[in-house]
């Protein structure tokens, strides 16, 4: 479904991403590690076009995507989730979904038809899969981290994508929080026939619900395959695994 | 249609004072009828800025050029051809509309302040062209004595028209803030980078956003015309953007009809303090910084949430 090719990006002199690679099928959960500074945000906002590769290749769906705005990527079918909580903190919870849902379907540059009578059902559909319902009507800069943070992933489901990339979606969470998201990741790519795309810090969520991991040191792929190979892999366990305790 | 207006705030407030308003010019003198006339263009100038800068976060800067377009369109074409003089009204906003799909086409690829630069130097050559070519526009005499159609033959007559049309625009942009369009819009301004990633095309949305404001701008401009019966380069000049970009911040551009109340303060004091000193700049100028410092939402603003303050104080005492 996704195929990254050798991706380069660089920041002045910093080799961002150095040639990563990286494949996703169709109905899997992929994650990416990597120490901190690994590249693994840049790669993500290389995907989804925040950011531009200098060289390489991405293909989504065998077409390349590598030179597209980000609104293009979105609307073929790439959703995504932001590592620090990127939502619109002045609106309520309903509109933030909202936002994407309208845009799903068409339907932002409507000049005179009200909007709180548009999308009703599918962003309030898209709520209660994520358990923010009850919140509707709040506005986002009131919520816990918590919440925002799923609100983020809700954001991204307005869109209906094919592939789902979230960026740490669980980072600043409480352990119960966590467990809940994990929970809520996994029951999203079953009932939504999601493909998933994540990256992580904590080794445990990774190797519980990943179908194949990549690690990246240094911008580099070092291996990409199932968590056993990963795991056993003599160069993943010197670069970042065995690094501090096992 | 009729129903979703019912829904805006204080509607019964609203109808009751536009009725008044309705009734005002058999009972007051001339005088105030011309200044509420000129209060009414210049909300209406100003509640187009409103929508790219308080809801659409743009630096519009030279807002002013689009509405110089509207009024110099309505009166080359009423002076110069044998037009129908229908075809001046319908033209002023579609020419200033189309000024503002030209150089939004230009500001939407910048960001921020640089937007604001670009749009303050591409409007400032629009000025220029109509300060001085003299034979075409008058440059700095501008046109005067512009005929009107009959039925806008008197000073009371224009009022009607203009509080009627400022009425009409009012609705026009209330439903388009409430829209699809105006929720994206505000979407994009608290977070384009957002946005992008949710699949809307920023850029052109923002344009769009010009575009009606432009119009809307231009509509004022052909109202001024009406009012006044001539145009003058300082229509387009950059100090008018300026001053409307303040009766905004005056008002409070995060609210619907705070843009109305800072034009209304802005154009009392320009005539009334006018009437003093020509420096009543300088009493606006002190009025802004206490405004910074006391009450950064604008007047409506902390009316609104002095307002819902209180609701939510009563609604806690109600359930305990």
């Amino acid at each position: 479904m996704l195929r990254v090719e050798a991706v380069v990006k660089s920041f002045e002199d910093f080799l961002a991403v150095n040639e990563a690679n990286l494949s996703v099928a169709q109905g899997e959960i992929v994650a990416v590690i990597g120490p901190n500074g690994a590249g693994k945000t840049t790669l993500f906002n290389l995907i989804t076009g925040q950011l531009r590769r200098d060289r390489g290749k991405i293909v989504f769906r065998s077409e390349d995507i590598g030179e597209l705005p980000p609104y293009q990527i979105c609307q073929k079918g790439i959703g995504r989730s932001f590592q620090i909580v990127n939502v619109f903190p002045r609106l309520t919870v309903f509109e933030n979904v909202q936002v994407a849902v309208l845009s799903q379907q068409k339907k932002s540059s409507l000049l005179f038809r009200p909007a709180r009578n548009l999308a009703v059902v599918e962003t309030r559909s898209i709520l209660e899969s994520v358990g923010l319902l009850d919140k509707s009507q709040n506005i986002v800069g009131s919520l816990s981290h918590g919440d925002q943070k799923i609100l983020e992933m809700a954001i991204a489901l307005g869109n209906e994508p094919e592939l789902l990339i979230l960026d740490e979606p669980t980072a600043g969470m409480s352990p119960e929080e966590t467990f809940a998201t994990i929970e809520l990741i996994k029951r999203l790519a079953r009932t939504r026939g999601l493909t998933i795309l994540f990256c992580e810090h904590d080794m445990d969520i990774v190797f519980s619900i990943a179908q194949s991991i990549m690690v990246m040191h240094q911008g580099r792929t070092l291996i990409q395959g199932k968590p056993e190979e990963v795991r056993n892999n003599k160069e993943v366990q010197a670069a970042y695994l065995g690094g501090s305790d096992a | 249609m009729f129903r979703r207006i019912i829904h805006a705030k204080w509607p019964g407030f609203t109808i009751a004072l536009f009725i008044i308003l309705l009734l005002l010019p058999p009972l007051v003198p001339r005088f105030f009828i011309y200044i509420l006339g000129l209060i009414y263009v210049t909300s209406l100038l100003a509640m187009s800025l409103n929508l790219v800068v308080g809801h659409g976060g743009m630096f519009q800067f030279h807002h002013a050029v689009f509405y110089g377009v509207g009024a110099y369109t309505i009166a080359l074409l009423l002076t110069k051809t044998s037009w129908p003089m229908w075809v001046g009204f319908i033209a002023g906003p579609i020419l200033a509309a189309l000024v503002g799909l030209l150089i939004g086409w230009f500001c939407v690829r910048l960001t921020r302040l640089y937007f604001g630069m670009l749009q303050i130097s591409l409007g400032s050559l629009i000025w220029a062209i109509v300060f001085r070519w003299y034979k075409f526009t008058g440059g700095d005499d501008g046109i005067h004595g512009v005929p009107m159609p009959g039925f806008l033959s008197s000073l009371n007559s224009s009022y009607y028209f203009i509080l009627i049309i400022l009425a009409g625009s009012l609705i026009l942009l209330y439903l388009i803030l409430k829209s699809p369009f105006g929720s994206t819009l505000q979407a994009i301004r608290d977070n384009p980078q957002r946005c992008e990633a949710v699949g809307i095309n920023v850029r052109r949305h923002q344009l769009r956003a010009i575009v009606v404001a432009t119009f809307f701008a231009g509509i004022a401009g052909v109202l001024f015309v009406v009012l006044e019966r001539s145009v003058f380069p300082d229509l387009l000049f950059w100090v008018l953007s300026l001053e409307i970009f303040i009766m905004c911040l005056l008002g409070g551009w995060f609210t619907f009809a705070g843009p109305i109340l800072g034009a209304a303060i802005t154009v009392a004091l320009r005539i009334f303090v006018g009437k003093y000193t020509e420096y009543w700049t300088l009493i606006l100028g002190i009025i802004l910084i206490l405004l910074i410092f006391f009450l950064p939402e604008g007047v409506m603003g902390y009316f609104e949430g002095a307002f819902k303050t209180r609701t939510k104080k009563v609604a806690e005492r109600g359930n305990p």
